[in-house]
């Protein structure tokens, strides 16, 4: 085993500021949706619509940064070890058997997280995206009137959201629960909050590279 | 690498992420119209109107009148053209033209239509026409085309003396009774609240009775009560929003007005979109401003929700009787029937695009409630707003056999007319009135439910007490739980998705559950082999 600076400083920030931004919409907005009261409706509205802005603008930073590093490959889905990863999680988790995709600085993900983090971002995160600023701006403020951008209706939007809602809260509760599953039940969360991971050292080339030079990472 | 190095990073992200995200929150966020508007508004709203002249120093006016005619003849020798304005008016003619889909060009209004409360004017205009602007109405045969037929006074006498008799269609009281014309004409002016809610504030028969925002505490009110007619305020008269130009008054009441034309907005003074925050000016394209800012009425004084004219009649040791309530509303009056009175009632909420239609007395019912007036506009119709409405509901004869309503004589100065009031018997009422109406009756009626829809635009609150967004935006007790057509988040969902999301995180939940209990297992098993 050896260590490796796996998770790079931009990647870690984007992470959990998305995880924190993600959690406090999906309080807030369960709360819009009339679940519960805990802000009240005006706060929740407020919370969820700078969250909101922000998260997109974090989107577009991570859209740059995946691009420019060219880290967007590692969602690049693969069928390759797809069933063993997923016989794994079903029964040879139990079994103490070996994890059988190895993590690499080239990739971090196994097959099944690269269709999962590729579906949530092409699908899920669009969705609530587009919808979420349609929900913010069918009707807005110009020269001093309301315009509006033609929807005669938002219940389509909203229950696209409120869809769309329902999937990342299920995709968290997994999430989370499969950061127990690293090597030892806390090295997967050690390795995103630190950065640095124990990773097998049998492919020593691709864990020997540096973090601070991006282009070694194109393969 | 220096210390403030070590920092670069952290000041990276703090100059392109968060300085981006504050600049866009404050430009989504920012304000289009300021507070200045309001403080236009009660600067120009406190100036005090100075007349520009003192009837008192007129000689026209220094004489003993002893008709009412005689005065309105004295004021149109000056304002000459007044008369012909009046005449026009829908004070005067109690009627309006109006096109209504389905029925034409109509002219309907106090005159013939009928109400939920003392249902209709036709065979008891002595009484009812007391709150005409004129003298004489007691008949069809009055002179709407005589403009000294027309009462000045009642609208412009600001002594507080004017009065007009009961039962005497119009004219004031002319026996010992009689007011001090000499006083009042000398203190003519513009009409104040006290004039307008010489009328309007005790419609239908007695204060609050029909509107519910409109009553005799307004006169002097807290703005509590109302912000705009507040004494700690600037104490506005109705004039100042139902402005008038040549005798024509912006306004229309919806128990008898038909058409989008001529109304009074709140927009008239404050703006379109007179918030800070957009989210509330968005509201504005399908709220009307009274829903949030007019979240009770019947803030003093009780209004009538329900008059039930079926059970009236009943005698108690062959005299009329009433019944009153703890407060002392009667709840029961043999002239009348049974009432319920509600003080600081919540309202209803309808859409709203400003034309209505009446129920006719010819036409025929088809329903079991029959709504007096319909409040027209649904969530598509793009000039619909949500508005605030009293619904008042009742109960009101009807001939069984040619299913219209049926209009009662009611009041007669003499037993033996057969009016209701004064002889109790029904069939004699209904027979004469209809007579009276020149309408068919068949001789055999009952009693149907009847619903009349009255906007509520006055008595509006404070800033601080208008509706917050929870008062709608809740799945439970939402004001707006019967508006339908449109997607009120808090309120609105999909059974169907909310279900199925909810399996999807139990089942999410579950699945975590088990696979971590198996892991425990399975890892103990483990243990114990090795």
């Amino acid at each position: 085993m050896k260590k490796v600076y796996i998770y790079k400083g931009f990647e870690r920030f984007w992470h959990w500021t998305q995880a924190a931004l993600i959690i406090l919409l999906g309080i807030t907005g369960f709360e819009i949706h009339g679940f519960y009261a805990v802000f009240g409706f005006e706060n929740a509205v407020e919370v969820h619509n700078i969250a909101a802005l922000a998260l997109v603008v974090l989107i577009i930073f991570a859209i740059f940064w995946h691009l420019t590093t060219g880290e967007w490959r590692q969602y690049m889905p693969t069928t390759q070890n797809l069933k063993a990863q997923a016989n794994y999680y079903i029964t040879g988790i139990f079994k103490n058997a070996p994890h059988p995709t190895r993590k690499t600085l080239l990739s971090k993900l196994n097959p099944l997280q690269r269709l999962v983090y590729l579906a949530l971002k092409i699908f899920l995160i669009p969705l609530m995206v587009i919808t979420g600023l349609l929900y913010l701006f069918y009707r807005y403020p110009y020269a001093g009137q309301i315009r509006s951008l033609g929807l005669e209706n938002i219940e389509l939007v909203a229950l696209l959201h409120t869809i769309g809602a329902f999937a990342i809260t299920a995709f968290i509760i997994v999430h989370i629960y499969l950061i127990t599953t690293g090597h030892t039940l806390t090295s997967n969360l050690k390795a995103m909050i630190t950065g640095w991971e124990e990773l097998d050292e049998k492919n020593v080339d691709d864990n020997q590279q540096t973090p601070k030079n991006p282009k070694q990472y194109e393969i | 690498m220096g210390y403030f190095e070590s920092f670069r990073r952290t000041f990276t992200f703090i100059f392109v992420v968060v300085m981006p995200l504050v600049i866009i929150t404050m430009v989504v966020s920012s304000s289009m119209t300021g507070p200045d508007t309001l403080n236009e508004l009660r600067e120009e709203y406190s100036q005090p109107h100075i007349p520009s002249v003192d009837h008192s120093k007129l000689t026209e006016l220094q004489q003993n009148f002893t008709s009412p005619h005689e005065i309105t003849a004295t004021c149109l020798s000056c304002h000459t053209e007044r008369g012909a304005e009046v005449l026009a008016n829908a004070h005067w003619n109690w009627e309006r033209e109006a096109y209504i889909e389905g029925r034409g060009v109509t002219y309907l209004g106090k005159r013939n239509l009928m109400n939920n409360f003392c249902t209709g004017i036709l065979s008891n205009e002595a009484a009812c026409n007391r709150c005409h602007i004129g003298y004489g109405w007691k008949d069809n045969s009055f002179d709407f085309d005589n403009p000294y037929n027309i009462d000045c006074l009642i609208c412009h006498d600001q002594t507080g003396l004017y009065t007009k008799a009961v039962g005497g269609a119009g004219y004031p009281p002319m026996d010992e009774n009689a007011p001090d014309f000499n006083q009042i004409v000398q203190n003519v002016g513009r009409p104040s609240k006290d004039n307008c809610g010489y009328c309007h504030f005790v419609s239908a028969g007695g204060n609050n009775v029909k509107h519910g925002d409109l009553e005799i505490a307004l006169l002097n009110c807290d703005k509590d009560v109302d912000v705009h007619m507040a004494r700690d305020g600037l104490d506005m008269s109705c004039a100042d929003c139902h402005k008038t130009e040549r005798h024509q008054m912006k306004g229309c009441y919806y128990g008898v007005s038909s058409s989008d034309d001529n109304r009074a907005h709140c927009s008239d003074c404050h703006g379109h979109f007179p918030h800070i925050q957009n989210k509330l000016n968005e509201h504005t394209i399908k709220v009307d401003c009274r829903t949030c800012h007019i979240p009770v009425y019947a803030k003093v004084n009780p209004t009538k929700m329900m008059w039930d004219w079926s059970s009236a009649g009943k005698r108690k040791d062959g005299i009329p009787y009433m019944i009153k309530d703890s407060l002392g509303n009667p709840t029961y009056l043999s002239i009348k029937g049974d009432f319920s009175w509600f003080t600081n009632v919540k309202p209803d909420y309808v859409w709203f695009n400003g034309t209505a239609d009446h129920h006719l007395i010819t036409d025929k019912i088809k329903s079991d409630t029959i709504k007096i007036n319909t409040l027209l506009g649904s969530a598509t119709d793009e000039n619909s707003k949500i508005v605030p409405v009293k619904i008042h509901r009742g109960k009101q004869p009807y001939d069984t056999e040619y299913l219209t309503l049926i209009q009662a004589k009611l009041w007669s100065d003499q037993e033996g007319q057969g009016a209701l009031w004064v002889d109790l018997d029904w069939d004699e009422a209904l027979k004469r009135g209809m007579a009276y109406a020149g309408l068919p009756f068949s001789g055999n009626y009952d009693f149907v439910h009847t619903e009349m829809y009255l906007p509520v635009s006055h008595m509006v609150s404070k800033a601080s007490e208008a509706l917050s967004c929870e008062d709608c935006h809740t799945r439970t007790n939402s004001r707006l739980e019967h508006i339908e057509g449109i997607y009120i988040p808090g309120k609105s969902y999909n059974a169907t998705i909310d279900t199925l999301g909810m399996m999807l995180i139990l089942l999410s939940l579950g699945g975590v559950f088990l696979h971590a209990i198996l892991r425990l297992v399975s890892w103990k098993k483990r243990q114990k082999i090795n």
